[in-house]
This record gives C-alpha cells, sequence and structure tokens, in this order.
C-alpha cells in the first residue's frame, strides 16, 4: 500500500520530532527532503499522528515556498532572483539551463525529472548568481557551471555525489573591526558577573537591534525578564530574507559559536532555560555545521544542565522554508509554533506575549554577537566606539558593481563614500542600503553617514553603476515585496499586486503622469493600512528612485494622460506561445492597434 | 466610574479589555468593517476598520481601548483610505453584483455603497477560481472571497470541525476545505454550522434558496449598514 511507504520515512521523523504539531515545518520540512514532495498520502498520515485538520496542514504548507504539494522532480532548481543575480546574468544562465534540459521555467520537465524556476535572494549576492538545487545553495554560475549542472541531472547523479568544488560558499571577509577580530570570548566569566551587571553594562552600551528597527537591546532584555510568567525563550532571528543582506550567513559560519554564547547570555539575564535558531531554508547547507557547533558546546558544558550554578540552557535550530515575511519578529515566532506565517495584531509585544505566548527576547545573529563584546570589555568600552547614537560596529554586505564584494565591518558613522571607496565601487551612481525596503542612495548623498540617526541598516550595500537602469532596480524590488506578502491585509496583498502591475505597465512602455499619482495614492495606503513593515516599506524604493532617478522614468512616459494598461499586442503573447510563432507578422504593428 | 476615550470628539466608554470598535458599536458608533464579527475572536485583516488612535494608525477591532485615548474615524482621509480598500477587494476577486445571489445582503456591496464607491478604479485581476458544487445543499463561489476568514473561525472555534482553512500566500492566498478531494461534499460540513452562516459576501451559498427573498425586500434594500449592525448587536443569536 501506498500509506506503508510514507509511513516508512514518516515514523522516524514524527518520533525525533516528539509528534509534536508545533514542529510541523520541521517535519514537512524533513518528510520533503525524503519524497521530494509532500504527497497527500504523507498528509493523511500526517493528519493523524499529529491530530491535525488537513486544511491547517495544507495551509501552513501552501504558504512557504520551498515546500511542494506536487512533484517537483527529483532536482529541485531555483535561481536566486535578487537585482544583483540579474546584473550578473542570472537570466541569460537560467534560459541556457531550461533549454538544455528541455523544460520551461516554473514547470516539471515531461520525465518528472527536474524543475526550474526563481526564489527571492539567496543571499549570496557577493558570489552571484547563485541557485538552490534542493535548498543547497551554488554560486558563482557561468555557462559552464550551468552545463555541468545540467549534465549531472541528465545522468541522475545523486545530490550527494554532485562534485563539493560547486557546493562552496566563501565568506569575502573584507574589513574586519571588533567584532570579527574577537578570537577568545570566555562565557563562563561573563556568566560570573552575574544577570544585573550584564544587563547594566548593556544598558552602558547603548547596543541597538541589528536587525533592521534598532530597538535598545538592554531594554528588551530587561521588559522580558520583568514579564510575568515562568517560562521564558529567546530566539535569534536568522531568516535573514532582505535582498542584498548576508552577513548574518557569515557569522553563522565563522562565529556560531558567538551567536550561541549571545543567546546564553540572554537566556541568562533573562531567566530561560531555552533559546531557538530560526534560520533561513537558503541557508539549509549551514544546518550540518550549526548543529555540529552546538554539540562541541554541550560537550564543553556551555550548554545543557547547570553551565553556572543551577543556569540550565539549551539550543534548537528551526529551519524556515523561503518567506521573506518570517524575518518579521511576530510572523517568524508564528513558523516556530509550526503556522502560516503571518505577522500578529501588536500589541501585545513578543517581550510579554511571545513563543507559546510566554516572555521572548527576539534578537538578530549580529546583535546576540555584539552582546558577547559588551560582556566581556564592558558597556563603557562598548559607547565609546561608533557615534554618538549609533554606538558599536556595523557589518555591512557590500554587493553590486564593485570590485571587492563582500563582508566589511566598520564603526558606526562611516560614510557611503568611504564604503564605496573600500569596495571599489565602479562608476556608482546609487546605492541602495538596507534593501529593497532600505533607502536608494543617489550620488549627492554620498557624504551620508551609516548610522540610526542618518541612514540606518539591517547591512544590505547594494552598488549601481551609472549604466544602470534605477528604474529597473525599483521594479524587481517591487516584484519582490510582491512576492513576499503575506496576504493576510488587504491593503499589503492587493496594494503591492497593483504596484507590480503599474510597474510592469511602464516597463511596457505605457505609462503616463496618471501613473504617478496613482503610486503616490498607493503608497498612502501601504503606509497607512498595512498590518506590518513589510506593506509599509513596499513603496520605498518606487518613490526614492522617482524621486532621485526620474528621468529612468520620464524616457518611459510616452503618453502625456492616462492610457490604459491593455495592449492588444501584449494579449497576443499567449497565442504567440502556444503557437511557437514570433516573427513579425504574428505582432501587431504599432499603427494597427 | 466608567472610562471612557474620544472619538470623533464625543466620550465612548468602555470596559477592561474591550477593543475600540467592540464600545463603539456598542456605543451606537458605526465604523466600517469586513472582517470583524461580533462573536468571533478579533481577526484584523480586511484594515477598512482603520482609525487614527493618538495621530497613529490602527486597525480599531484589535487595538484596545484605553482611557483618554484620542480616536479619529469619520475624517475625510479615512473614508478614502477605505474606500480604496473595498475597490481592492472588488478587483481582487470576480464581483458581478447583478447576477450575485448575494446583492442586497451582501456586506461588501453595502460598504461600498456607504463609502460612496462608483467604480472599481483599479485595473481587474479577473482571477480563475472555479466553483466548488459538490455539495447536495451548498454551493462554493470563491470567486467573492474576501478572505475575511469568518469561516474559518466559526467552523473551528464555534462547530469544532475545521472545514474551512486558508491557504497560499500573497496574492495567491485563498480558502480551502478539509478534504483529500479538496471538495466540500466530502468533508463534514452541514447546513448547521454556524460556518455556513457567516460569509459577509456572496461565496458560501444555500442551494435552491436562489432568490427566494426578491431584490428590493433584501437587508440592505430595508436598511444602511450601520443599522444592520446595530440590530445585529441587539440580537440574540
Ligand atoms: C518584513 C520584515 C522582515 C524582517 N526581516 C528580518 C530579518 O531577516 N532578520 C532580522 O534580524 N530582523 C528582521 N526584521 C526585524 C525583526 O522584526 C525584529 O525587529 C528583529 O529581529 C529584532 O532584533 P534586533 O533588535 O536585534 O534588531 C524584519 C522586519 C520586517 C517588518
Ligand atoms: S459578493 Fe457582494 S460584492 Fe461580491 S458580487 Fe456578490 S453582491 Fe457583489
Ligand atoms: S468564504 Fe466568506 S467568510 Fe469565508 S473567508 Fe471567504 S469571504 Fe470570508
Ligand atoms: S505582509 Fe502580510 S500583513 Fe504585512
Ligand atoms: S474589521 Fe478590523 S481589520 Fe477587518
Amino acid at each position: 500500500m501506498r500509506t506503508d511507504h510514507h509511513s516508512a520515512y514518516l515514523s522516524p521523523i514524527l518520533e525525533k520530532y516528539g509528534e509534536n504539531a508545533s514542529n510541523l515545518m520541521q517535519i514537512l520540512r524533513e518528510a520533503q527532503e525524503c519524497h521530494g514532495y509532500l504527497h497527500p498520502d504523507a498528509i493523511d498520515f500526517l493528519c493523524e499522528k499529529l491530530g491535525l485538520p488537513r486544511t491547517k496542514i495544507v495551509g501552513v504548507a501552501s504558504f512557504y515556498s520551498f515546500f511542494y504539494l506536487e512533484p517537483r522532480g527529483q532536482y529541485r532548481i531555483l535561481f536566486s532572483d535578487n537585482i544583483t543575480d540579474r546584473m550578473m546574468g542570472s537570466e541569460l544562465l537560467l534560459a541556457r539551463m531550461c533549454k538544455t534540459l528541455w523544460l520551461e521555467k516554473g514547470k516539471l520537465s515531461e520525465d518528472a525529472l527536474v524543475s526550474v524556476d526563481t526564489t527571492s535572494c539567496t543571499g549570496m549576492c557577493d558570489q552571484g548568481p547563485a541557485l538552490l538545487v534542493n535548498n543547497f545553495a551554488i554560486t558563482h554560475l557561468t555557462e559552464a557551471r550551468v552545463d555541468s549542472i545540467c549534465a549531472l541531472v541528465r545522468e541522475q547523479v545523486p545530490l550527494e555525489e554532485w562534485p563539493s568544488e560547486l557546493f562552496e560558499v566563501k565568506d569575502n571577509i573584507r574589513r574586519s573591526d571588533i567584532l570579527l577580530l574577537e578570537e577568545d570570548f570566555s562565557l563562563r566569566a561573563a556568566l560570573r558577573q552575574g544577570p544585573e551587571a550584564i544587563l547594566s553594562e548593556l544598558k552602558l552600551s547603548n547596543l541597538r537591534g541589528r536587525g533592521g528597527a534598532g530597538f535598545a537591546t538592554a531594554l528588551k532584555w530587561e521588559a522580558c525578564r520583568n514579564a510575568a510568567g515562568s517560562e521564558r525563550y529567546v530566539i535569534c532571528n536568522a531568516d535573514e530574507g532582505e535582498p542584498g543582506t548576508f552577513k548574518d550567513r557569515v557569522l553563522l559560519t565563522l562565529h556560531a559559536k558567538k551567536v550561541f554564547e549571545g543567546m546564553i547570555l540572554c537566556g541568562f539575564v533573562i531567566g530561560s532555560k531555552k533559546g531557538m535558531l530560526y534560520l533561513r531554508g537558503e541557508y539549509r547547507y549551514l544546518l550540518g555545521h550549526l548543529e555540529k557547533t552546538l554539540q562541541d558546546m554541550r560537550q564543553a558544558h556551555l550548554l545543557g544542565n547547570a553551565i553556572l550554578g543551577d543556569f540550565d540552557f539549551d539550543i534548537e535550530i528551526h529551519m524556515g522554508a523561503g518567506a521573506y515575511i518570517c524575518g518579521e519578529e511576530s510572523a517568524l515566532i508564528e513558523s516556530l509554533e509550526g503556522k502560516r506565517g503571518t505577522p500578529r495584531n501588536r500589541p501585545p509585544f513578543p517581550v510579554t506575549n511571545g513563543y507559546l505566548d510566554r516572555p521572548t527576547v527576539v534578537n538578530n545573529v549580529e546583535t546576540f554577537c555584539a552582546a558577547t563584546l559588551v560582556a566581556a570589555h564592558g558597556g563603557k568600552w562598548y559607547s565609546e566606539i561608533g557615534t554618538q547614537k549609533s554606538s558599536g560596529t556595523k557589518i555591512l554586505s557590500v554587493s553590486g558593481d564593485c570590485e571587492r564584494p563582500g563582508i566589511y565591518e566598520y564603526p558606526f558613522g562611516v560614510t557611503v563614500r568611504e564604503v564605496l571607496q573600500d569596495c571599489r565601487a565602479i562608476s556608482p551612481q546609487a546605492v541602495q542600503v538596507s534593501g529593497p525596503s532600505g533607502v536608494m542612495v543617489a550620488q549627492a548623498e554620498f557624504d551620508r553617514k551609516i548610522a540610526f540617526e542618518d541612514i540606518p541598516t539591517a547591512g544590505a550595500f547594494m552598488v549601481f553603476g551609472k549604466e544602470r537602469d534605477m528604474f529597473e532596480v525599483a521594479r524587481n524590488f517591487v516584484h519582490f515585496f510582491a512576492h513576499e506578502s503575506c496576504g493576510f491585509c488587504t491593503p499589503c496583498r492587493v496594494g503591492t499586486a497593483l504596484l507590480r502591475n503599474l510597474m510592469d505597465k511602464l516597463h511596457n512602455g505605457h505609462g503616463s503622469a496618471y501613473d504617478f499619482e496613482e503610486i503616490r495614492k498607493l503608497n498612502g495606503i501601504l503606509q497607512s493600512m498595512s498590518h506590518c513593515g513589510l506593506g509599509h516599506s513596499a513603496c520605498n524604493p518606487v518613490l526614492d528612485s522617482i524621486a532621485k532617478f526620474r528621468p529612468a522614468y520620464e524616457k518611459r512616459m510616452l503618453h502625456h494622460e492616462f492610457t490604459p494598461a491593455f495592449d492588444l499586442d501584449q494579449a497576443l503573447q499567449a497565442a504567440r506561445q502556444m503557437t511557437g510563432r514570433d516573427d513579425r507578422a504574428a505582432h501587431l504593428a504599432k499603427g494597427e492597434q | 466610574m466608567t472610562e471612557t476615550f474620544r472619538l470623533d470628539g464625543t466620550d465612548v466608554p468602555f470596559e477592561a479589555g474591550e477593543t475600540i470598535l467592540q464600545a463603539a458599536l456598542k456605543a451606537g458608533r458605526f465604523i466600517p468593517h469586513l472582517c470583524h464579527h461580533p462573536e468571533f475572536r478579533p481577526h484584523g485583516s480586511c484594515k477598512l476598520c482603520t482609525v487614527k488612535v493618538d495621530g497613529r494608525q490602527a486597525a480599531s477591532c484589535t487595538r484596545l481601548a484605553t482611557s483618554g485615548m484620542k480616536v479619529e474615524s469619520e475624517t475625510e482621509e479615512l473614508n478614502a483610505e477605505r474606500l480604496a480598500l473595498t475597490q481592492m477587494l472588488f478587483v481582487e476577486g470576480n464581483h458581478f453584483c447583478p447576477s450575485c445571489e448575494k446583492s442586497g445582503d451582501c456586506q461588501l456591496q453595502a460598504t461600498a455603497y456607504h463609502l460612496g464607491m462608483t467604480n472599481a478604479h483599479y485595473d481587474h485581476f479577473f482571477p480563475n477560481r472555479p466553483l466548488d458544487a459538490s455539495h447536495p445543499d451548498f454551493l462554493l463561489d470563491f470567486n467573492r472571497c474576501i478572505l475575511c476568514s469568518l469561516c474559518v473561525r466559526a467552523s473551528r472555534d464555534i462547530d469544532n470541525k475545521n472545514v474551512f482553512g486558508l491557504a497560499g500566500r500573497g496574492m495567491a492566498s485563498h480558502l480551502i476545505v478539509n478534504s483529500k478531494s479538496g471538495k466540500l461534499v466530502d468533508t463534514d460540513f452541514s447546513v448547521s454550522d454556524k460556518a455556513a452562516h457567516v460569509c459577509p459576501v456572496g461565496v458560501i451559498l444555500r442551494k435552491r434558496q436562489g432568490f427566494f427573498i426578491p431584490i428590493g425586500s433584501r437587508t440592505f434594500d430595508k436598511k444602511t449598514i450601520k443599522e444592520y449592525v446595530d440590530t445585529r448587536l441587539g440580537e440574540e443569536d
């Protein structure tokens, strides 16, 4: 019977996760790693064992880009579709692969062996173009590398036997400061100071969160420590989904122990016994290394029971499955609980009502690392680095048009210009700081500073040379938001799709002045009515590029008043595709329309 | 002494734990809303009920009332944005009101009238959403689903059944039913379910009841959405 086949691989997975429905994400991921997709019979089995309705399991699985409810082949290939990948030629490489493998983008090959599609930024922008095969990253794509991947697929070589050099990921550290240089950290010595002392050093340090919002870390820990309730949780946000950001990947590669030690410190301060690291699905290749680090730490008695006195603490790793929204802390918590990643209504905030409705601290990977520095060297020392309002250092992920893309750690207050010089930017006209939801910085602003009081950033620093079309940059970002909107609230779900269609209309040469007014209006609605930060910032790239790169838009304004988005010739595209024709006679001449 | 907050310049009393919308409706003050229903836990997804609380936008169905807060609702700006949200809901689905069984009883349509909507403004998406006519007593016309999740909450929290659920993400979000075939007939859905009677629009429709009440004598032919909400609150269900 078919179900027997599924129960054979599902039973050990269920056992590993204690048949606990809050581990649904991990169970689905491992089930898919065994069978390639989530078979309806497998879902039957899971419903029964986990006591969940089918609506719940299908609802969760269909929310995440990396779960499949239908066959996607033995090899599931996803090209990273960030603007930086495109600038390095990802579109041509994808077309080449589709042609070589005889398949259409987004569709399963006829022999059901392979599928090729795109996915949001995979965090390899300094070594793109990149792709994922069954969620494992391959970087530095070239025609030759694409051809060898195609050969491996055709010969049906099992993924485990693919040459390991294909899967090499570089760290590309270009500038190190206190955080990346620090070698030794004595967790035990830090803990001996006691929770109150650690907290007061943290206050002195003025450390602010590195995930984007810049909330004071000490205040967050203190609020959680003081919140009512017996059990508390520490969560490390390693979702790193903002396109152009890859510094957490490198921290987790080189300084995983320090990240975990920061979580332990936090657990000690707030009185928690359990930490969880939420790792984005795109970093699946790091899982083994992180598990091993945790195992070593348990052996060294840095994790487990009675780490110091009666302080017990352990850490679990949870993997995401392709959903940018799960970087938003309350959506992340929902996902950790085995649900769709929909942001919660706030207030209440996680510090009082977080994981399983209990007091929870959520911090970024880099924030936890920085906390260990404060614990080791004191808050005053830390506060004297950087600027008055932004203490310490910030790690930037530099990519785009420059000779030295990679990781740069600077004290806060560094100017955009200095970073551009260090990375040897190639005639830059703009930098997108902090990703699509951040700011587009134009040449005239290159003396502005990276700091909370000037240009705050979660880390992304994408450089655009003077040849780049900033309209296309903004359009790529708008597609990203529309693709990643969770769909919970009306303004963001429909508004981002409308904005995407407007940008496509302009791209197709049907823009008019009317559309600017529409964009302005959509922005107003998204900013004021959206449920979470994704909707709030979805218009940023468009507004910024209109304000700073107006000619890129003017060029597309063929019409001065209203023009409908409908285009008769465009409408014939489907027919052309079906008949395989693209000759002149299959197109309407401009005048004929 | 009961506590109060100010809504558009006049005081509204509230009890601890009440949301702005709950307190406002109890006091006979209407704030447009679609995903809120007095018998269910707030959801906060349609955003029509957005108000300004001390100058900052918040969904009034999920924000707890606090003493002395200043709430603005009937402003030109907010009503224009609510109108735009309503238009978004119209273009997202396929709403051909004249041929819809729910016309006149539909809260989306009534809200559109209330906000003075005269056209859809945006380009239609024309999604392809097949009907489900498998069930002997009910028809599901997904073309009109506004993803308010009321049927989901009713089935889960009141009927203890989970007949309905939300699936997909972003614009691909959609309603599903609890069966392997994906058909309503293979679920344990029944006429007596609460979920059979909560849909604010024309998705979950009773078969063989088509146009039972003629157009012209339907709910919103006789009263406005505000009056409807008032009476619903007075009703004992
Ligand atoms: C749409 C969205 C995506 C986010 N993605 C991330 C992310 O990938 N990593 C992260 O650390 N914070 C992300 N955040 C911010 C988190 O909500 C949260 O503020 C942060 O993890 C708190 O940690 P910090 O105080 O250390 O910065 C995101 C926020 C939003 C609204
Ligand atoms: S559900 Fe309401 S709005 Fe939609 S078509 Fe029917 S009457 Fe019109
Ligand atoms: S079917 Fe009706 S009640 Fe259910 S989510 Fe859709 S609109 Fe709401
Ligand atoms: S993205 Fe879904 S509510 Fe903000
Ligand atoms: S009624 Fe408040 S968001 Fe829908």
